[in-house]
């Protein structure tokens, strides 16, 4: 293969990787932030308890997150195919990303929020703070850097389910080293197209790290 | 003469599962009075100002407020606790805020005051207890006395009418203890009505125009602090102030 047609395979893989990664987990956290906050304050020591609410979304989200990726993206191609038209490519292959990240960022927000001090929150509650201040401002503003690491998590995974949607032509990087390393033998396309995968996801960490540590009050600068 | 009741707790009963913390108690704070409780850990006085402030859900009697029934609706008891500020032993600001944030966030939002206005005011506020120039700092850069000066401002900034303190030099090391019951003492001297439970017994019977001796849940002797510290009643407390002295070691 040419240089300049692997070149543009490349460039085009990455693009279609960053566009399901980025696209997904922006969903995933549309879906999982309201989530994680519910699964917060339901808890038995949480603002609003309701244990058959939080046992309930408890068990969904447990659930989901015990299907291995690749058995989920099978299982809900039938679904994929009523949302997106079909059922392979980058597009349809959003649809089982953000399933995927929804309950995974569900957990990873509760987590964060589950940080945040019990003394701080009745200080608040003892000014008068309502629950919608309560959570905005005190739960998730308190959080954020927490919150930011968990993107940098959910990112992180997402590109690497991305890479597997890949084995049922799922498109972007990981369809193109199955393709050329798998398929067609051709073990040098594979290696750069892994090389490209882990920079992406170097990138990804160390751009997360540094804006967290950037807005993290507590400790640094 | 005759002041009026801002704060009345009547023979409430508080449970944590069976354990009766408080029972048949009852408390009335009037306007402009210093009260402050004292007794032993564990006997209820945190919970007696939790209650207060609707922290606290009680299983038997009512609070009100100027007469108004406080119910377990968080409508009711959000309006109250606008009016009753209060100040905790850890402090408890906002990590992620910094100082001028932590004290405007409940005056913005809850009280929906203007955003100008309030700045003033803490500035001014932070000015009194000699802060000002920590505004833009983050809680971590402080000290404790001066985290906990700043939580009292922020209990201020909401013009409460009564100010409860639990306990608010207990995590201080000794040389910060001061400067924090400074600025206890002159709200005191400004007239506010002010609960505070303490531990620091020559700062009780400073501040103090009324003091309550709980023990086990229950009142055991209330006064002046002169009556009370000078000549208790009870051996109760009489038992309970010897602990705040030691006989000198006698050696063979
Ligand atoms: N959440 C809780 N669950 C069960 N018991 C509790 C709880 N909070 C307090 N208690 C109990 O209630 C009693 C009164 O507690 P409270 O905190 O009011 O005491 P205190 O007088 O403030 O003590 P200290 O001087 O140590 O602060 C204690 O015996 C305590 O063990
Ligand atoms: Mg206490």
């Amino acid at each position: 293969m040419e240089f300049k047609e692997m070149f543009f395979m490349l460039t085009k893989g990455t693009w279609d990787t960053l566009y399901m990664v980025l696209i997904s987990t922006l969903l995933g956290y549309i879906i999982g932030l309201p989530l994680g906050i519910l699964l917060t304050i339901t808890d038995v020591d949480g603002i609003r308890p309701n244990p058959v609410l939080y046992k309930i979304l408890d068990v969904i989200i447990n659930v989901t997150r015990s299907i291995p990726f690749l058995i989920l993206l099978i299982l809900i191609m039938p679904f994929t195919k009523a949302v997106v038209g079909k059922s392979y490519g980058t597009t349809a292959t959003i649809v089982p990303l953000t399933v995927a990240a929804a309950p995974l960022i569900a957990r990873m927000v509760e987590s964060s929020l589950k940080e945040v001090d019990k003394g701080v929150i009745e200080a608040a509650f003892s000014m008068g703070a309502g629950y919608f201040t309560i959570i905005w401002k005190v739960l998730v503003t308190e959080s954020r850097t927490s919150l930011l690491v968990g993107v940098t998590i959910a990112l992180g995974t997402i590109l690497g389910y991305s890479a597997m949607a890949g084995v049922i032509g799922g498109g972007g990087l990981g369809d193109i080293a199955i393709r050329y390393g798998y398929y067609r033998y051709e073990t040098g396309i594979m290696i750069i197209t892994v090389a490209v995968l882990v920079i992406l996801m170097q990138i990804l960490q160390w751009a997360g790290m540094l804006l967290s540590k950037k807005i993290d009050r507590r400790r640094g600068k | 003469m005759h002041k009026e009741e801002i704060i009345k707790i009547s023979h409430i009963t508080k449970r944590y599962e069976e354990n009766a913390i408080l029972e048949d108690f009852s408390l009335s704070v009037y306007e402009g009075e210093v009260v402050v409780i004292v007794g032993p850990s564990g006997c209820g006085k945190s919970t007696i100002l939790r209650i207060m402030n609707g922290l606290e859900p009680i299983q038997k009697g009512e609070v009100t407020y100027r007469g108004e029934k406080v119910d377990g609706k968080l409508g009711s008891i959000t309006r109250i606790r606008e009016k009753v500020g209060m100040v905790f032993q850890s402090y408890e600001l906002f990590p992620h805020k910094t100082i001028l944030q932590n004290i405007m966030l409940a005056p913005v939002l809850v009280q929906k005051r203007d955003k100008k206005e309030v700045k003033e005011e803490a500035l001014q506020l932070l000015n009194r207890v000699g802060l000002l120039e920590k505004k833009d700092s983050y809680p971590r850069q402080l000290s404790g006395g001066q985290k906990q000066r700043v939580a009292i401002v922020r209990a201020l900034c909401m013009h409460p009418e009564v100010l409860l303190f639990d306990e608010v030099t207990a995590a201080l090391d000794p040389e910060m203890v001061r400067e924090v019951l400074e600025v206890l003492l002159s709200l005191a001297k400004e007239g506010k009505t002010m609960v505070i439970v303490t531990h620091e017994m020559s700062f009780a019977k400073a501040v103090a125009d009324r003091v309550i001796f709980l023990d086990g849940g229950h009142l055991e002797e209330e006064g002046t602090p002169a009556e009370f510290f000078e000549h208790p009643k009870t051996e109760r407390a009489k038992q309970f102030l010897n602990t705040f002295t030691y006989d000198k070691v006698e050696r063979e």
